[in-house]
């Protein structure tokens, strides 16, 4: 059901999520930005509407609402293990298309991939999640080349302007709320991006064979291997254990999982000193292949969703999507050179 | 939706401790019905509070009781060497798909494997030492560095009279039983009668394995007739922590035993 609301009328509904959520949102960090005089956009729990940032993408992406940087998974005291306590209450979460559809694709590892993620389960049951429409493109984005511009899977879209909010529920208990505090009935069809400056084309004939073309060869310089991009990414899933323990006696600690990045050193080291992908070169080559062939060949769709905060955060600037377009090059390159042995 | 949790390790008692080498131990764990549970070729985490987890493959399986070949070489498993019989340790799993015995009932089966790389077949070559009426033929090449490296004494000593069993070390020479230089020059020895029904097994640090492979292929066994076990990094063992893919493959959901076919076209 579509509704138009003033800022009180939505501030009820407001009340209300909070009465039975954490509500996660994009917000604005004045002067918290990674250069002198910008800001951060990041996910933050909000208690007032007027904290969401409406406008601006957010730096790190929805992810962290289910899957924070650092999740301890249980207790050690002695030999006696406790689990860690879900969080006490559900979250509710603003999100764009991309990150929209990135749940799906954190969904595929997390749920169905082997068997359900214990942890991240139990959180998922209790997530709502609210679409903000975009009513244009951001500057690195390439959703509409990935087919994620049009994420429909929402409890609720939200549209914010000329000081009042377009809003299409799909929670009866929702549009209730809405009724009551005297928001007007509309049809309402969230904005939608429908093109980008940046476009990207993942060639039809990619394979693996990709890898041994020289495109790679020039982020062994390029890239520092800081992982940045990965920790941005909405649909980055990996992770490593790790042990910490409180008291110097060793018999009291906790068991976390640490996000981890397949850009940085240690990765892939296996005990007694092997480890593979040494040069960042192969390193970018495994990431960017994950995003946009492996997983669609064990999964059948695209893994990246074109969000593009993978550029705007890479310190060297290198853009994602300058390299998948620089794919059929790399392709051609590997096939030429096979033929004309 | 609840799901188990699939991260909580459980105790489970040390029987017995082997000491193979200084740096090589086996230790023998209390597990319920593991014949019923548990495939050679198969893995589970084990968890050292504090120092965090490491996966091990299962060297061994008896009623009651799996046994974990472990080498000292990182910072979990120094801290399962401090352990002694009587004491428990904290595990999970079986994790992976390990050794299918009918894939290789009935074939003349040649079984390569290098180090600790025994550890995940000694179970194979175990069973058909036992049974040998469930294969045509088996023969085993297996290898270690020197004298102060070789594992499972015991079982070598059991297999030599059952077996065709051939043992080298890398740098050793006169020590009897053995002859000095790797696993690879005694490939091309072997003499499979029906190639069409001789399946291989093969196992061990990835250049080994590689030149294994070539030499088995030159011998004229079919591509489709070899199976290789992988080592990765793992961190859960369930395909969520993502240090183990290679390609499309999770080595810990679809492995970590492929067959030849599958492995040769995963680049890591």
């Amino acid at each position: 059901m579509g509704y138009v609301a003033s800022r009180e009328q939505f501030g009820k509904l407001f009340s209300y999520w909070k009465k039975e959520y954490d509500i996660w949102a994009p917000k604005r960090f004045p002067g918290g930005g990674r250069f002198s005089d910008t800001d951060a956009v990041r996910y933050a729990v909000v208690q007032e509407p007027d904290e969401i940032e409406f406008e601006v993408k957010s730096a790190y992406s929805w992810k962290e609402t289910v899957l924070p940087p650092s999740e301890t998974l249980f207790y050690f005291a002695q030999n006696h293990v406790e689990e860690a306590m879900p969080p006490l209450r559900k979250r509710l979460v603003f999100l764009r298309s991309c990150d929209l559809e990135a749940v799906r694709r954190m969904d595929q590892i997390y749920m169905k991939n082997g068997d359900p993620d214990y942890y991240y389960a139990r959180k998922r049951d209790n997530l709502a999640f609210v679409m903000i429409g975009c009513p244009a493109s951001c500057e690195n984005g390439f959703c509409v080349s990935m087919g994620t511009n049009a994420a429909d899977q929402y409890d609720m879209s939200i549209d914010a302007a000329d000081g009042e909010f377009r809003l299409d529920s799909r929670r009866d208990d929702w549009s209730a709320v809405l009724a009551a505090a005297g928001a007007a009935e509309l049809d309402v069809k969230p904005c939608r991006v429908s093109e980008n400056k940046v476009q990207v084309r993942v060639p039809e004939n990619l394979t693996f064979e990709v890898g041994k073309s020289s495109m790679w060869d020039q982020y062994d310089s390029r890239c520092i291997n800081c992982g940045r991009c990965n920790f941005v990414c909405p649909t980055c899933t990996c992770f490593s254990m790790q042990d910490m323990y409180y008291d110097a006696g060793g018999k009291v600690g906790e068991r976390r999982r640490v996000q981890a990045s397949c850009m940085v050193d240690g990765y892939t080291d296996v005990a007694g000193g092997a480890s593979y992908r040494k040069k960042n070169g192969e390193r970018m080559r495994f990431k960017t292949l994950h995003k946009v062939l492996d997983f669609k060949e064990r999964f059948g769709y695209q893994m990246c969703v074109g969000c593009g905060r993978c550029d705007d955060i890479c310190p060297e600037y290198i853009s994602f999507s300058n390299i998948i377009n620089h794919l059929e090059e790399g392709m051609k390159e590997v096939q030429d050179h096979d033929s004309s042995k | 939706m609840t799901a188990a949790n699939n991260y909580i390790p459980f105790p489970t008692k040390i029987e017995k401790v082997i000491r193979h080498t200084k740096t090589e131990y086996t230790f023998r764990m209390h597990f319920d019905h593991a014949e019923e549970r548990v495939r050679p070729g198969q893995f589970f985490e084990i968890s050292m509070p504090k120092y965090g987890e490491a996966p091990i493959s299962v060297s061994g399986i008896s009623a009651d009781t799996i046994d974990f070949t472990i080498r000292k070489v990182g910072v979990v498993t120094n801290e399962v060497f401090e352990r002694y019989e009587g004491q428990e340790l904290l595990i999970r799993g079986p994790y992976g798909n390990g050794f299918v015995f009918d894939d290789y009932d009935g074939s003349e089966l040649i079984v390569v494997a290098g180090g600790t790389g025994v550890s995940p077949v000694r179970g194979v070559i175990d069973h058909y030492a036992h049974h040998p009426e469930k294969v045509e033929s088996l023969s085993a090449v297996v290898g270690f560095k020197s004298p102060d490296d070789i594992l499972f004494r015991d079982d070598l000593a059991y297999w030599k009279d059952r077996i065709d069993l051939r043992m080298t070390l890398d740098s050793a020479k006169g020590q009897p039983g053995y002859r000095e230089g790797f696993v690879t020059a005694v490939v091309p020895e072997l003499t499979p009668k029906d190639l069409a029904n001789t399946k291989a097994i093969v196992v061990g640090p990835p250049p080994m394995m590689r030149f294994t492979v070539a030499g088995l292929l030159k011998l004229g066994l079919p591509e489709e007739n070899i199976w290789l076990s992988q080592e990765r990094k793992m961190c859960c063992g369930l395909g969520k922590c993502g240090h183990c893919k290679i390609g499309n493959v999770y080595v810990c959901l679809d492995g970590p035993v492929f067959p030849y076919l599958k492995s040769k076209t995963m680049v890591d």
